[in-house]
């Protein structure tokens, strides 16, 4: 068979983000290749789940067991390697998140099937599978061609696919969990919240983002102050959170949090995936930094490659004197 | 408790300009400064703090030339104990897969309890070693670790999620563990240490020592290119007064503050 599969990825009962894209690309896909998208649902008490996205997918194979009721990729890995064995897909997606970080290698390794993670892009040209990921620090682009094989498994990147309507009818297929509980040497605990903070930079209408351009921590208070004199909070990209330098819930990206303010101003960010995914959907973007070939100004509306040091105490007069007008 | 920890030699592109190689598929890497791999940072360090509680070795491992070398001693000059590199001029063309294929020949005739890698390389960012790494060991595994704590022979450990969440998981060991940014604060090697770490052994590992039959490649790279551009954006040039003027100017007319 040459259908196309994916994993559906849920948590605390929710269908997650990275579920729609990849059934969205799949279905393309399978369109394409006059072949079917099959959803594969790993889950407990799932029927309400399961319903809520069954106009997405030609078929969603049903697992339900209490030992899939959270993400453990030690069991998830043994009910997907059994499924893909059985099914034999052309191509297998899984999300490259958190989860499928962890879920993805491993289990393309167990099945012995040519894999590759965090792709942007996936086609089939002549049944062969070329991918297209980012390397270098986000400044190139690869297009990636596999050892030819009977099945492939790729893991996808959050926020590559808009998601589009779809309004077909899955057929329900229940299987048999061939996992019963979870095995002695990876068990989920729990989940721990994220602390909240003095300042909720997803409230803000105007944030400054201060990336790693910032250079030393004492720098942080002339940032402060321009922001403040904008009206504005401030925020940062993920090197600032793990020099301490700020708490984490000022971090703006994709393990921090998602901002659309109407203004983004950025300082020193170079706009490393992680954190451009947490801030693109900003009404308005200004991005300073000194090296134009920094990713950010592939999402800034306005640039300026300069010192930001050099920028900064001239912006703030500028408005300074805006307000007083 | 004996750790291993694998590093790698990544150029440093985040400032700088990445221009494409004749052939189409490399980058013009000798205008490029090269130092170890972000992530490996903070893996290293975990490891170093580790042996400062529970006593034991760490053994640094490195797929790369003999510039690698120079990663390997800073390693030594931060408190592991053996290094070893597998000659990457042995085995042509390398990507994820092969890589830890590699890196598996090595460690399996090693006494361990805890393997360490980063999180991500910032070179290929595949966030794949790792895994694979467990997987082809018949170990389990943790992906974007940033907490650990050890206590009889199982660990505690804290996966980063997405939106500032977190998971806390129990793995026995050993396992192998991918290191997150920001779990530590590394720290810098002495001056003495690193002079010290200047006249070690580097044991070296090559096609004598491992079979380039059984390598398999997953993928190759086909071409690079430039992305293309998602959002035209318009660079405002002048002197800083200038560009402030007309940046205030559009956000007043705009109504963004």
């Amino acid at each position: 068979m040459s259908e196309i599969f994916m994993l559906i990825e849920h948590r605390q009962d929710a269908i997650r983000d990275i579920s729609y894209e990849m059934m969205t690309c799949g279905r393309a896909l399978a369109e394409k290749l006059n072949t079917k998208l099959t959803a594969v649902f790993l889950g407990y008490d799932a029927d309400k789940l399961v319903e809520s996205i069954r106009n997405q997918a030609h078929r969603i194979m049903v697992v339900d067991n209490e030992v899939f009721k959270e993400f453990n990729a030690e069991s998830y890995q043994i009910a997907l390697a059994e499924i893909i064995k059985k099914e034999n897909p052309l191509l297998t997606l899984i999300g490259h998140t958190a989860f499928g970080m962890d879920l993805c290698p491993a289990l393309g390794t167990q099945l012995g099937i040519p894999f590759t993670t965090d792709c942007l892009d996936v086609e089939i040209i002549d049944g062969k599978l070329i991918a297209t990921r980012q390397m270098y620090d986000g400044k190139l682009n690869a297009k990636i061609r596999f050892r030819e094989n009977p099945s492939y498994l790729v893991s996808l990147r959050t926020g590559c696919f808009p998601v589009r309507d779809s309004n077909i009818e899955a057929e329900i297929v229940n299987i048999e969990s061939p996992v019963s509980a979870e095995p002695d040497y990876r068990k989920f605990v729990e989940y721990i919240e994220a602390a909240i903070g003095d300042v909720d930079i997803t409230k803000a209408d105007v944030v400054v983002g201060v990336g790693r351009g910032i250079k030393k921590k004492e720098n942080l208070a002339l940032v402060e102050d321009f922001a403040s004199t904008i009206g504005g909070v401030v925020a940062c990209s993920r090197p600032i959170v793990d020099a301490e330098w700020l708490p984490k819930d000022r971090q703006v990206g994709s393990s921090g949090k998602t901002v659309k303010p109407k203004l983004y101003i950025t300082l020193g960010i170079s706009g490393a995936f992680q954190h451009v995914v947490g801030m693109k959907n900003s009404g308005t973007i200004i991005a300073i930094n000194k090296d134009p070939n920094a990713p950010i100004f592939n999402e800034a509306d306005y640039g300026i490659v300069d010192d930001l040091f050099r920028v900064l105490p001239a912006f703030k007069n500028s408005i300074l004197e805006m307000k007083s007008k | 408790m004996d750790i291993i920890v694998c590093i790698k030699r990544v150029p440093q592109t985040a400032e700088a300009k990445v221009e494409i190689e004749s052939s189409g598929k490399d980058i013009v890497k000798d205008r490029l400064t090269f130092d170890i791999n972000e992530s490996d940072t903070y893996a290293l360090e975990e490891a170093v703090l580790l042996k400062e509680k529970f006593g034991g070795t760490i053994t640094v491992i490195s797929l790369g030339c003999s510039d690698a070398d120079d990663t390997l001693r800073i390693a030594l000059a931060k408190g592991a104990d053996t290094a070893i590199r597998i000659k990457a001029e042995d085995f042509d063309e390398l990507d994820g897969y092969k890589t830890a294929q590699l890196l598996s020949a090595v460690i399996k005739d090693i006494h361990f309890d805890v393997i360490f890698t980063g999180c991500i390389a910032t070179d290929d960012a595949y966030s794949q070693i790792g895994a694979t790494l467990a997987e082809l060991l018949g170990i389990p595994h943790a992906t974007l670790v940033t907490n650990i704590e050890v206590i009889d022979s199982i660990s505690h450990v804290h996966r980063e999620l997405e939106g500032g969440l977190q998971e806390h998981i129990e793995i026995f060991l050993p396992a192998l563990f991918t290191i997150q940014t920001g779990i530590n604060v590394p720290r810098y090697a002495s001056l003495i240490a690193i002079k010290r770490a200047a006249g070690k052994e580097i044991k070296l590992v090559g096609q004598n020592e491992i079979s380039k039959d059984q390598l398999l490649l997953n993928t190759q790279i086909e071409e690079l290119f430039i992305p293309p551009v998602a959002k035209q954006v318009k660079i405002i040039t002048g002197s800083p007064g200038e560009v402030s003027e007309e940046l205030a100017g559009i956000i007043r007319e705009k109504g963004l503050i």
